[in-house]
């Protein structure tokens, strides 16, 4: 039902998730935002079961910031993203596992751009390309086709608004609008909502 | 809760034997949940959780994976919805049992204080312990801290307490309606939105049907409150587990007013 998407250029991310909170068959919100900002230059975004995701997301999010008040310097996207699956794999096999898919996006100062591909079984990859959800059947293969590792932004964001429209044309829910966000050296900025055309 | 703590429960051999603190050490990293003098809250925890055929959650539930593509439980219409002049809050009537009206006038609407009201849908007896447990906590913040607790730290605080019930079957879905101007719906299974206009319920479809087309910002209070009642009206009309008459609640600057007029299900349109 949700979806997310992530994209790596050589030295931004561009990621994007669905705008739509749904309760059984009900849109109840057409506006909701689905990633938590982990710190200046991380971006985690989180789909999944109901209330597991703001949860475990705002775990994450007050740890991050609680490694930088008490050591001085941030987690970078690698350790944050190797602490969130951690969790998720200690929760596990816990009485309460959590049920959530994530894409953890960032940029390090020394490493460059980073996407982190993570699922609720606490698998854990870094990828160029990424996506989560029923749409992610429908829009991996476009990936494949159209990716290249030095693409610039216009590229990737044209690569996004392909998916974004194959989804329109073949998906049978309605996704009316997509967040879009880039991660790059300066730090984190919105873009324009996608809002796929009417076919 | 207060004849417990005057009791002395909390030293008897039953209330150790029943432990609920064991249920909050799986989410230990969560909001604790004390009050400022060190003791927990204290809920009859019921002893299926504890047992070791209950080793995960989603075996409670083993067609998590497959789910109901139609969910429909919470026998009643509910909404809210913000305007111009502050927040409306309506429900129906009806409490049913299967196909049984247990009740033809339930309140489903209940203020918590003079700026904050609360509708419910799903399990009525689960409604009333979280509704009376929040309005408890709501008042302890207000003595101890002198102010009011925000409309979202309410659904927060809610939501935090209602979490380590998840895969149980408690199914509570509130939607707090309060000043400032803030709509956010809790239920049970962790959800927590804030929104301009919500609906919960299984006569919640219908209601969506009248609001999304003459819902305005720049409505009356007496349009809005008409197009409360007839959305509510309409879903009591198709739904059969929601019925009778319809409670309103509007919530200004000044505080709610319960503007029930016993328009009964029968006046004719």
């Amino acid at each position: 039902m949700e979806y997310l998407i992530g994209i790596q250029g050589p030295d931004f991310v561009l990621v994007a998730a669905d705008n739509v909170a749904a309760s059984s068959i009900i849109q109840m919100k057409h506006d909701y935002d689905k990633m938590f900002k982990l710190s200046e230059k991380i971006l985690l975004l989180c789909v999944g079961e109901a209330g597991d995701t703001v949860q475990f997301a705002e775990y994450i999010q007050k740890n991050v910031q609680l490694y930088k008040m008490r050591n001085g310097y941030e987690l970078s996207p690698s350790a944050a993203a190797n602490f969130t699956r951690k969790n998720l794999a200690e929760y596990l096999r816990s009485r309460t596992p959590y049920h959530v898919n994530l894409l953890l996006a960032g940029y390090d100062d020394t490493d460059g751009p980073g996407l982190y591909y993570m699922d609720y079984m606490s698998s854990l990859a870094k990828a160029p390309f990424a996506a989560h959800g029923y749409g992610a059947f429908l829009t991996l293969s476009i990936l494949d086709r159209h990716y290249k590792p030095d693409l610039t932004r216009e590229e990737a964001l044209d690569l996004l608004k392909m998916c974004v429209e194959e989804l329109n044309r073949r998906f049978i829910l309605n996704l009316p609008s997509f967040s879009v966000r880039v991660i790059d050296r300066e730090g984190i900025h919105d873009l324009e909502k996608i809002t796929p055309s009417t076919k | 809760m207060a004849l417990e703590d005057i009791c002395g429960f909390k030293n008897s051999p039953l209330h150790r034997k029943l432990s609920p603190a064991s249920c909050f050490e799986d989410t230990a990293t969560f909001l604790h949940m004390n009050d400022n003098s060190g003791t927990l809250l204290n809920f009859f925890m019921p002893s299926f959780l504890s047992s070791a055929a209950f080793t995960c959650r989603s075996l409670a539930k083993p067609s998590l994976t497959v789910r109901r593509p139609f969910n429909l439980s919470h026998g009643t219409t509910t909404l809210g919805f913000i305007f111009q002049g502050g927040v409306i809050a309506a429900a129906d009537t009806r409490a049913s049992a299967g196909g049984l009206v247990a009740c033809p006038f339930v309140h489903k609407i209940s203020p918590i204080h003079s700026h904050l009201v609360v509708t419910s849908s799903g399990s009525g007896a689960d409604c009333m312990l979280w509704e009376r447990i929040l309005r408890r906590e709501i008042r302890l913040y207000q003595l101890r801290h002198s102010r009011c607790l925000s409309i979202c730290g309410t659904a927060k605080l809610l939501s935090f307490m209602l979490h380590p019930f998840k895969g149980t079957d408690v199914c509570v879905a509130l939607t707090l309606c309060g000043w400032d101007k803030e709509l956010i719906y809790v239920c049970s299974d962790g959800a927590r939105l804030q929104g301009d206009i919500f609906s919960v319920g299984s006569g919640s479809p219908y209601a969506y049907g009248i609001l999304d087309g003459s819902l305005r910002w720049s409505l009356s209070n007496e349009e809005a409150i008409s197009l409360a009642r007839e959305a509510v009206f309409r879903a009591t009309h198709r739904d059969a587990y929601s019925g009778n008459h319809v409670d309103l609640f509007h919530i200004t600057a000044q505080g709610w007013t319960n503007t029930l007029s016993a328009v009964g299900m029968f006046d004719t349109v």
